[in-house]
């Protein structure tokens, strides 16, 4: 989430690409924040500690099996 | 992109896969159904089907929402645009789908009807706005995750008073559906699809949350893990599920827990529970009438109903005898087992429903899954 407008309008960074989606079903949302976008919408916010926790059990798991992430 | 490419990390994926296959019960097969149509594709595009110890079987569910798009309901939106004059907006993936005398959106668009393709329902509601002279039907379909943006279109709606927009409304409710697959007599009778365990949709549990699947793995007693739409997640769903077999739980886990909490989205959940009421009855393609499994709009927002609006009645519309759609969206039969599968029936030139849209199991399997069956064939 890079900006925040009126209208309960905002902008994300999808990989480079700026896009304009509505935050009207996510309104706790803060620039700085990562949101899941579905049809033009910010429909949930990512938690980032839940998503590093489930890295770091792949993690885990691959080097349990001799297997290290690249 | 963020908390994407890190999803797709092949030696990791590798890593899961030994894990899973270290904890199989060597005397048993496992059987799973991603019910989605976003998993259904990663699947398919990533291999996973390879990466899987041969003893699991991922079979594929109905959660297309093109898919599972009855032709009935096409025709109406056909008809609003043909004879009504509206101009009827629809999602992308909508437009080719087969209705009846041979027409689709796309075809009745060549004909001249005023069909037109957004990536959202607020560009559907500019497009009303732009035109006050002109009908404009909004055709809404898609499970709980497109059900709040129409919620908030029309609302929208009503608070700018636009006198000529209205919504056809085919929005679909998941738990009802899974359930269905279960009862299902048509399944009760094969017999052969022993479903050992459910990978629940990403996006949609965001919105619905966790705990809506809770009553149906009681019930029913079957595991359902709530996955992410990345290669590494469903690989970890399969793991979770794996597990619960081998303990003989039926719980509902959630492994996409960076985005999906119990409660969901309570923002949306209130948007729709504002406009919308349940169906009684809608019916599905592939799995007929199912109870309570779609939405309508209530009486408060009736002048936005386009079914109220135009008067419209339902028809039912049978598929093509030759069309296994209804068949593989039950999960009793594979894409190879359909004759018109890659012959008659092509991405270019959809047949049946599950060819369309890239959710759908036969438009997967005839992109990255058919190269597999022709090296089987030669060897």
């Amino acid at each position: 989430m890079i900006s925040l407008g009126a209208d309960h309008q905002a902008t994300v960074d999808l990989g480079g690409v700026r896009k304009t989606v509505s935050v009207e079903l996510t309104p706790e949302v803060a620039v700085g924040d990562y949101v899941v976008v579905h049809v033009g919408h910010a429909i949930g916010l990512v938690d980032v500690d839940e998503a590093e926790r489930t890295l770091a059990l792949f993690a885990e798991m691959a080097q349990a099996q001799g297997l290290g992430a690249q | 992109m963020k908390y994407v490419d890190e999803f797709r990390d092949g030696s990791l994926a590798r890593g899961l896969a030994a894990r899973i296959a270290a904890e199989l019960r060597p005397d048993r097969r496992y059987s799973f159904m991603e019910f989605c149509g976003g998993h259904t594709h990663a699947i398919s595009r990533y291999g996973i089907t390879e990466l899987l110890p041969e003893a699991v079987r991922m079979i594929h569910g109905p959660g297309c929402p093109v898919c599972v798009l009855p032709v009935g309901r096409i025709d109406q939106a056909i008809g609003l645009a043909l004879e009504r004059g509206a101009i009827v907006c629809s999602y992308g993936d909508t437009m080719r789908v087969p209705a009846s005398d041979a027409l689709s959106l796309m075809k009745a668009k060549a004909r001249g009807a005023d069909i037109r393709m957004v990536y959202s329902a607020a560009d559907a509601l500019k497009t009303a706005r732009d035109h006050p002279d002109r009908e404009v039907v909004f055709f809404a379909i898609g499970f709980e995750t497109t059900t709040p943006p129409t919620a908030l279109v029309i609302q929208q709606a009503a608070k700018e008073g636009l006198r000529n927009f209205s919504v056809l409304c085919c929005h679909v409710l998941t738990p009802s559906a899974i359930a269905h697959i279960l009862e299902s007599p048509e399944v009760r009778q094969y017999g052969s699809v022993p479903i050992d365990g459910f990978i629940g949709p990403a996006h949609v549990s965001i919105v619905i949350g966790s705990a809506p699947y809770e009553p149906f793995a009681l019930a029913y007693r079957k595991p359902v893990v709530i996955a992410g739409f990345e290669p590494l997640d469903v690989m970890h769903a399969c793991l979770m599920l794996v597990r619960q077999v081998n303990d003989a739980r039926a719980e509902v886990e959630n492994q996409f827990s960076r985005a999906v909490t119990r409660q969901g989205n309570l923002a949306a959940q209130r948007a729709v529970g504002e406009v919308f009421e349940p169906r009684e009855r809608f019916e599905w393609r592939g799995l007929g009438e199912v109870p309570l499994s779609a939405l309508r709009i209530r009486e408060a927002y009736a002048e936005f109903d386009a079914e109220r609006r135009f008067g419209l009645v339902y028809r039912p519309v049978p598929d093509h005898k030759q069309c296994e759609c209804g068949a593989i969206l039950r999960g009793v039969k594979k894409p190879v087992d359909c004759r018109l599968f890659g012959t008659v029936c092509t991405p270019e030139n959809p047949m049946g429903s599950c060819m369309v849209s890239s959710e759908g199991a036969c438009a997967a399997h005839y992109s990255y899954g058919r190269f597999r069956d022709h090296k089987a064939q030669a060897a």
